[in-house]
């Protein structure tokens, strides 16, 4: 946890607080340095298949596209709206049983318009991944179509 | 009850987490329909009010999967190997509706994609194209 930024903490605050994260049991891991960690017990509900008692890749999809949002806000320094463009997503294993996932995210790349993020989700061991994800997304907007042009001032406009 | 109708029936019953997000699905014809009504627990952003974008994504996600447990008579659960998803107007307060099409099955890999709609068919809130891995063995 990067700690004494009080910006920070709020955007941590409500990155769990959101109904779908409150719902999946979001946990904060960190915010910083242009990226957002967070993690999800595993809980019988949120099982994909009941014979492997496998955590559901949905959750890895939510999770990974959540913390990309944190991500950016950690990069930006200030909570804004963005709106997810696109987002790929690679699964390299099943997590194991009954095991809660983790997710980190790093924003390394923001131009005025577009954030470029990238994801991890892990089991036990960050070095050995579950998901990777890629994702872009839109700056200053609710949807995709309203996003500004280039030249738009960069911090005026819709920020929450 | 048909046999595709029975297989989608317990595609839908066999999965905790289809049941969190309240996903159910319908045949008509050969044509399955997924549908997730709207709940306040899927919402991502409580400003609009919008459907987190995770939802949205592993609801198409699910619609795929029971599309192939529609077409697919045996063998093991298929695993989802990759998918893309596109994002292309926010995910409203309503009801959403997702239909699959396959774009190849083989015998180990499918190739399917997925668009996911509100109010109307033909103003899709997201697209997605997904690999899965057809479980005959391993």
């Amino acid at each position: 946890m990067s700690g004494a930024d009080p910006l920070l903490e709020m955007a941590a605050q409500m990155a769990t607080s959101v109904p779908q994260a409150a719902a999946l049991g979001f946990q904060m891991v960190s915010i910083g340095d242009a990226r957002g960690s967070i993690r999800v017990p595993w809980r019988e509900d949120l099982v994909g298949d009941p014979d492997t008692q496998v955590i559901a890749s949905g959750v890895v999809t939510a999770l990974l596209d959540h913390c990309c949002g944190l991500a950016i806000t950690a990069a930006k320094q200030e909570r804004f709206p963005t709106a997810t463009l696109d987002l790929r997503i690679d699964y390299m294993r099943p997590a194991r049983s009954k095991a809660g996932i983790t997710a980190e995210a790093h924003c390394y790349k923001m131009t005025r318009s577009i954030a470029f993020v990238r994801a991890q989700a892990w089991d036990d061991d960050p070095n050995d991944p579950v998901a990777t994800a890629q994702a872009a997304f839109v700056l200053h907007g609710a949807t995709p179509q309203a996003a500004p042009p280039e030249t738009a001032p960069s911090e005026t406009g819709g920020a929450a | 009850m048909s046999d595709a109708d029975q297989r989608l029936k317990a595609f839908l019953a066999r999965s905790p987490y289809i049941r969190f997000l309240g996903m159910t699905a319908d045949m008509a014809g050969d044509e399955m329909t997924a549908v997730l009504p709207f709940s306040e627990h899927l919402i991502g952003n409580t400003m609009l009010p919008a459907l987190h974008g995770g939802v949205i994504g592993a609801f198409m996600e699910m619609t795929a999967l029971a599309q192939l447990a529609v077409v697919q008579s045996a063998g093991k659960a298929p695993k989802t190997i990759d998918v893309t998803i596109d994002y292309l107007r926010p995910g409203r307060a309503m009801t959403t509706f997702g239909r699959a099409s396959m774009r190849k099955v083989g015998r180990q890999i499918a190739s399917v994609h997925v668009e996911a709609w509100q109010e109307a068919r033909d103003k899709p809130i997201a697209a997605l194209r997904g690999h899965f891995r057809l479980g005959s063995e391993s």
